[in-house]
């Protein structure tokens, strides 16, 4: 890598991550564009959208192009296999805002097998080193799903409730919390911690932690609470900082853990998404634990200048070509940039 | 500095009233001209107007750190971004109407004339119900009684032009207030700026 300063912003960048992920052995991943469209048709909750880009293969079998890595990592992963990979591919989803299907950009982390707190630790690491690379001032920001989970249990909500208050939770929708608690007749009790779950954001250390503990009830909230108190010690490891923020919530359907979302000064949205998706496993039949998480390239807009070129050459039809050649060839052999313009005769 | 986006109009500026008196004013905000950014560079706030259904999008994108938005609008298109205090103001609700004396045939789509196709069609999907949505700008009342719908969904503050036109109204969808909604990146990195507003306007909310 003598000179990455004939790269792009996003190229360097992809470059940096790829080292980062080797760094930590993780191995990269390669998949083919496309796949058998039922793959995502069978799996549309995980995925952020139904809009999905397919054409009928060779054989009359409906194939889509993926709009999702992880969906093909886990397809073909075996049970009783450690599996550390990286990725960095085009996937066809639907741009960030609005409904149009784009070619956006991705890298992403996949850790599969028996997931423990050290490996759950490292992919959170490799999130937060992620977002260094990305550049400026950044935020990682944690949830667990077990918690949210074990809050809802207690009271024993059906499923089309809890989806109404997960999404408030998502919004940071203290009104909507309140007002839905009231409509489904839930218990004071059970209506404050939630109220108080959704004010919760600060740094991810052992006082924040207490305040969760308050809001803990019954042994899932607590498992999800050790969980987390074991992570932040080992994150410290690292030297790396986060923040706990429940306003991020996935499908109870796929998530069972840990999730974290990253964000980077000058992006309005995350650029980094991720967490414990065993559950995706078991629908494949595996046994295995996962955890992961993608990074949305496309999100980088700033472009870090890139040099000028050292020397403008302009020539018109008057000019003798061999001479041009000659003088191109000087200063390419110096090391120098040129661009070549041809100008109109006045 | 944080950047707030104001729906034009009458609910902008009883937003922009509580946001003054919650110590967060821009007296430039007051002064004539064609200005569209005003800013207090001492309480670091900087306003400009936008068309309400706009407010979401500069919010979702960025482009303002804070906004007020209409209920209406953050159901119709769902824009990611936090939705931190109920202003209680420009209270209204979404509603179905039809023409007196209208009842619902089942056997065929209900036709569906409606600004909010989306709000429209998620209610009547969880209704099991099929439709035929119909698109319109503006004047909705009209659909009905011309005969090119069934049914409207639309926004209902007091009823009278509903009995005006001699509609009357079915079913509540939702009730709708002004929301404050934040940017989600915004939240992060103006942390300690936007909680100060947000609780600042909350307390003002809260006297009023």
């Amino acid at each position: 890598m003598e000179n990455l300063d004939v790269l792009r912003y996003h190229e360097q960048v992809i470059i940096r991550l790829r080292a980062l992920y080797r760094q930590f052995g993780y191995t990269q991943y390669e998949t083919s564009r496309f796949e058998e469209y039922e793959l995502y048709a069978r799996n549309k909750a995980f995925l952020p959208s139904d809009e999905i880009i397919t054409f009928s293969g060779v054989s009359g079998k409906l194939m889509a192009l993926r709009p999702d890595v992880t969906l093909s990592i886990v397809k073909n992963a075996s049970d009783g296999v450690a599996y550390k990979l990286f990725y960095n591919e085009n996937v066809y989803r639907p741009a960030l805002f609005g409904n149009a299907l784009k070619e956006r950009m991705q890298a992403g982390v996949e850790c599969i097998g028996d997931i423990d707190l050290y490996s759950t630790a490292e992919v959170i690491v490799l999130a937060r080193r992620s977002l260094d690379i990305l550049g400026g001032r950044c935020s990682l920001d944690i949830s667990h799903m077990g918690f949210i989970s074990g809050l809802f249990e207690s009271v024993e909500l059906p499923s089309v409730q809890q989806d109404q208050l997960l999404r408030s939770l998502g919004e940071k929708n203290a009104p909507e919390i309140a007002a839905l608690c009231a409509e489904f007749g839930l218990g004071q009790s059970f209506c404050d911690k939630l109220a108080s779950l959704v004010k919760l954001y600060g740094p991810f250390d052992n006082e924040m932690l207490g305040e969760l503990k308050s809001i803990a009830v019954g042994a899932r909230c607590d498992e999800a609470l050790a969980e987390l108190t074991a992570l932040s010690a080992i994150l410290k490891e690292f030297g790396v900082s986060a923040h706990l923020d429940f306003s991020i919530v996935n499908d109870l359907s796929y998530y069972s853990g840990i999730i974290f979302q990253g964000y980077i000064e000058g992006a309005p949205a995350k650029v980094l998404s991720g967490g414990r998706y065993d559950k995706l496993l078991q629908k494949f039949g595996k046994k295995s634990g996962a955890i992961g998480f993608a990074v949305y390239l496309d999100m980088l807009e700033h472009e870090i200048s890139s040099k000028e070129t050292d020397v403008i050459l302009p020539h018109n039809e008057n000019s003798d070509p061999r001479e041009l050649a000659r003088k191109v060839n000087a200063l390419i052999n110096e090391g120098k940039s040129v661009r070549v313009c041809r100008e109109a005769v006045k | 500095m944080i950047n707030i986006a104001l729906p034009k109009g009458r609910l902008g500026d009883k937003a922009y009233a509580v946001f003054e008196a919650a110590g967060f004013g821009c007296p430039s905000i007051h002064a004539p001209g064609r200005a569209l950014v005003f800013e207090n560079e001492e309480t670091g706030v900087r306003y400009f107007w936008v068309k309400p259904s706009d407010v979401a999008i500069y919010v979702e994108r960025g482009a303002a750190d804070i906004g007020v938005a209409g209920k209406d609008i953050l159901l119709e298109y769902s824009p990611e971004v936090y939705e931190l205090l109920d202003l209680q103001m420009g209270r209204c609700r979404m509603a179905v109407a039809a023409a007196a004396g209208f009842t619902d045939i089942q056997g065929r789509a209900l036709r569906v004339a409606t600004k909010f196709t989306n709000i429209a069609q998620e209610f009547y999907a969880g209704k099991g119900r099929e439709i035929d949505i119909i698109r319109l700008n503006g004047s909705i009342e009209l659909a009905p009684l011309l005969g090119l719908s069934d049914v409207i969904v639309d926004l209902v503050e007091t009823g009278s032009t509903l009995r005006e036109n001699n509609l009357s109204e079915l079913e509540t969808i939702a009730h709708i207030t002004a929301r404050l909604v934040a940017n989600k990146a915004s939240y992060k990195f103006k942390h300690d700026e936007i909680s100060k507003l947000v609780s600042e306007v909350e307390g003002q909310l809260a006297v009023t």
